[in-house]
């Protein structure tokens, strides 16, 4: 689904990644872990070129996207993003911020995004909050409505960048079963994450990274349980 | 007669001589009259600063983002020594040189003060939405391109609600500055408020009861417009509300 060929970014001297290979399967839940400054979060904000590569490629359903005769805009309808400051738009209901962009583009009119909007609100226990503001909402509150918002997309591929990194602890749980449930139902996940727990319960497959590279990646079972790599080994005995 | 002795003839005593001042001769269509250019000046001053202003912000932010483009590069000069010629010099300055140069052969003084102050307040208005537009923060346009929408439907729905809201203020006092900049406009020979008060104090002897007047009527309309910038505010507010 998402082919990477050799993706190198650089800000300014700062070699952040240094040749990503890799192929993202439909159906996949893919779990990028690693010390900070590794890359992780720059290789997720790639994919939907949040960052402009340096150089590589990356195909996305055969479709070159770094290409700059490549329409990014229709690219990004198909991969769903959350951040770890859920960026919801605080000026605008729950109810607006979900269905702004499946209306405003034209993929559905009010009604039918409305009513996407209800569904998809149901299915995170908030419907209670369709015109609240996000002002109003709890940090977990606020991720479960960015993933909701993401969702009403109908997107083919979600891109998680780190999205419970700044939740209360007890909020920790709420969305990663909001993200449990979505990987129950087939939807081809990337998540940057630190919840180890997550990454062996519901990954398909561990990426990871250090400076800039996939130093080491397997099935959570094997990876978890036999690190090859020294600085995997490393990482994981300070943060198990 | 010292001035507190004129302010309670002015508010008692004195009504009978306020009311030959003002309304003498038909005086009091002066004022009237002047009311209503000061009116029309500040109306589409306002609208032309507006509109110069964000195009010209829009010019900036979108230059900082895109360094690499030529023409925005072009045009971020040009915005760039808009807002330094414009700021640098004074208005009345601004004002005589586009009656007597720029368009020295035009005799629509209205039209030649409203450009003038419009182009004025442009500049000022530019720098103040260039501000209130860097500090919505940069996640917000993230969330908005990576659902799939444009630039430009980032820029109108997500970021420069934010924006406005947060400099409505400062927009307010630039408004008032820009009402209150139109008394110049009698420099061109145009009879807005300010110069119908001088003409009824040259026709009557009588400075006090004119230019207070025409103060207390600059104060009445500056107070209905903060009246009308604080209901704005309030309203945009309304998200601010947790519930």
């Amino acid at each position: 689904m998402i082919t990477v060929v050799d993706l190198h970014k650089s800000f300014g001297d700062n070699h952040v990644l240094r040749g990503i290979n890799d192929t993202i399967e439909q159906g996949e839940k893919v779990v990028v872990i690693g010390p900070s400054g590794g890359g992780k979060s720059t290789f997720l904000r790639c994919l939907n070129l949040l960052e402009r590569p340096t150089s590589g490629q990356i195909i996305f359903d055969g479709e070159d996207i770094t290409d700059p005769k490549c329409n990014i805009n229709l690219v990004r309808r198909r991969m769903g993003m959350v951040f770890q400051n859920f960026n919801l738009f605080p000026h605008l209901t729950i109810r607006k911020n979900i269905t702004l962009a499946p209306v405003k583009l034209g993929l559905m009119n009010r009604e039918e995004a409305d009513a996407r909007c209800d569904e998809l609100l149901k299915r995170v226990s908030l419907s209670q909050k369709a015109e609240a503001y996000p002002g109003s909402l709890s940090g977990g509150q606020k991720q479960r409505i960015a993933i909701v918002r993401s969702l009403a997309m109908n997107p083919d591929v979600m891109l998680f960048d780190e999205p419970t990194s700044s939740l209360d602890p007890e909020m920790v749980g709420e969305v990663l079963d909001v993200m449990r449930e979505l990987a129950l139902s087939g939807m081809t996940m990337v998540v940057v994450t630190h919840e180890m727990g997550f990454a062996r319960e519901v990954g398909t497959r561990i990426l990871f990274m250090d400076r800039g590279i996939i130093l080491e990646q397997n099935t959570p079972k094997e990876f978890f349980a036999n690190p090859k790599e020294e600085r995997t080994k490393e990482f994981l005995s300070k943060v198990l | 007669m010292n001035i507190f002795s004129r302010i309670i003839e002015f508010f008692s005593g004195g009504f009978s001589r306020i009311v030959s001042v003002l309304f003498g001769r038909g005086r009091w269509m002066l004022i009237v009259n002047g009311l209503k250019v000061t009116l029309l000046l500040s109306f589409f001053s306002v609208i032309i600063g507006t509109v110069i202003g964000t195009v010209v912000a829009l010019i900036k932010v979108a230059y900082v983002n895109r360094p690499k483009s030529k023409v925005l590069k072009a045009l971020n000069t040009v915005a760039t020594l808009y807002v330094n010629v414009v700021r640098g010099t004074p208005t009345v300055v601004q004002l005589l040189i586009m009656n007597f140069v720029v368009f020295a052969s035009s005799s629509n003084m209205i039209l030649i003060a409203v450009l003038t102050f419009g182009i004025n307040s442009g500049a000022y208005v530019s720098e103040v939405m260039r501000a209130g537009i860097n500090a919505v923060d940069y996640g917000q346009t993230e969330a908005g391109r990576s659902l799939g929408l444009s630039e430009y439907d980032t820029m109108k729905e997500i970021v420069l609600p934010q924006a406005i809201k947060n400099i409505l203020p400062a927009l307010g006092n630039e408004f008032i500055t820009l009402i209150k900049e139109t008394s110049i406009a009698g420099y061109i020979a145009l009879q807005d408020l300010t110069k119908a008060g001088d003409l009824i104090r040259f026709a009557t002897y009588e400075a006090f009861i004119p230019l207070i007047t025409v103060a207390l009527i600059y104060l009445v309309i500056v107070l209905g417009l903060t009246k009308l910038v604080s209901m704005l505010e309030r309203r945009l507010a309304k998200s601010d509300n947790r519930r």
